[in-house]
């Protein structure tokens, strides 16, 4: 190739106005063992985009249909945990509806109500008489109260 | 669409998607991990791949955003300095081919340009793309690509020359 086309090739190759026609005349060019000295800067460059070009990507393309297996297992966990907590909601709901400890009959209402408190009022005396003990505790405090006639004899004796 | 149907689009550019990962990443093995979680995406969304115009230049705008995405997180910050040391098996490329220690050097001073040049010598020098594919996949306009190609090919010119001429001139 005339060398004179190769020098234009490139420099409208630097101002990035080549097709790629003539990037392809170019790279053939430069990719041949005898190239004008001048021009030989360009050699490595043309060549490493001829060996980048063959570049491969070597590893296995990742395609299991694992990943749509596990999703369906992400499905089924979801789906049992909303049946647990379905399951838990209908059973608090149950325990609610149960015995509320009401009456209908209004008789029968009051008779209970009267029953419990006479039991809270058993019990809180219950709870009383034994307060009463602290009388002992008053009386005991009386007999300390000798223990000041002990000081005014002291008193009297270290004058 | 089934898995056999899914790897007949996928194949043709899976090593250009590869290739603009590890342009963009440095590293093979971040590449391969982009690649396939690239094409993971495209599996799980196989449905709609039927209504998308151009696969391919999806793929590669998917490509191009994972990896700036992958770029910008806290991950790559953290692997700065492991980033540096795959440079070097980088170069080891060129011992694989045994060929002239300059294509190293066309390595390295392409992985020295902006992002964004760099994405644009990848798609237009070494995956052959038009300049119109070029502008759907990097979503700007042909002028401001062309622009920006030239100048990544200044630069790298430039660079080249001033490696080739270290201590003769």
């Amino acid at each position: 190739m005339v060398l004179n086309k190769i020098e234009k090739l490139l420099e409208k190759y630097e101002n990035g106005e080549t097709t790629l026609q003539e990037e392809q005349q170019l790279k053939h060019y430069f990719s041949q063992e005898n190239v004008a000295p001048h021009l030989e800067v360009y050699k490595p460059l043309f060549t490493y985009f001829i060996v980048s070009e063959k570049e491969q990507f070597t590893k296995d393309v990742p395609l299991n249909t694992k990943t749509k297996r596990s999703y369906y297992f992400q499905w089924i966990s979801v789906a049992a945990v909303a049946v647990l907590l379905i399951g838990f909601y209908f059973k608090t709901d149950v325990n609610q509806q149960e015995d509320y400890g009401t009456y209908d009959d209004p008789e029968m209402a009051y008779n209970e109500v009267v029953k419990s408190l006479e039991m809270i009022s058993s019990s809180f005396n219950k709870g009383a008489q034994k307060i009463n003990y602290l009388n002992g505790y008053e009386t005991g405090i009386e007999k300390v109260g000798y223990l000041n006639e002990i000081e005014n004899t002291r008193s009297l004796i270290f004058k | 669409m089934n898995q056999k149907e899914f790897l007949n689009t996928v194949m043709p550019f899976k090593d250009k998607v590869f290739r603009l990962a590890k342009r963009l990443l440095v590293s093979t093995e971040e590449a391969e991990d982009a690649t396939q979680e690239v094409l993971l995406k495209l599996w799980n969304n196989k449905s709609k791949i039927a209504e998308y115009n151009n696969v391919e230049a999806f793929s590669m705008t998917m490509t191009k955003n994972f990896c700036l995405d992958k770029l910008k997180s806290k991950q790559a910050q953290n692997l700065k300095l492991v980033h540096s040391n795959y440079k070097d098996e980088h170069a080891s490329l060129q011992k694989q081919i045994e060929l002239n220690d300059s294509l190293g050097w066309v390595g390295k001073i392409i992985q020295e340009l902006p992002e964004q040049q760099r994405m644009i010598i990848q798609l237009r020098d070494i995956e052959q793309y038009d300049y119109d594919e070029i502008a759907e996949m990097l979503d700007m306009n042909q002028t401001a690509i062309r622009v920006a190609l030239s100048r990544a090919r200044k630069t790298i010119r430039e660079k080249l020359t001033n490696t080739h001429n270290y201590g003769i001139k």
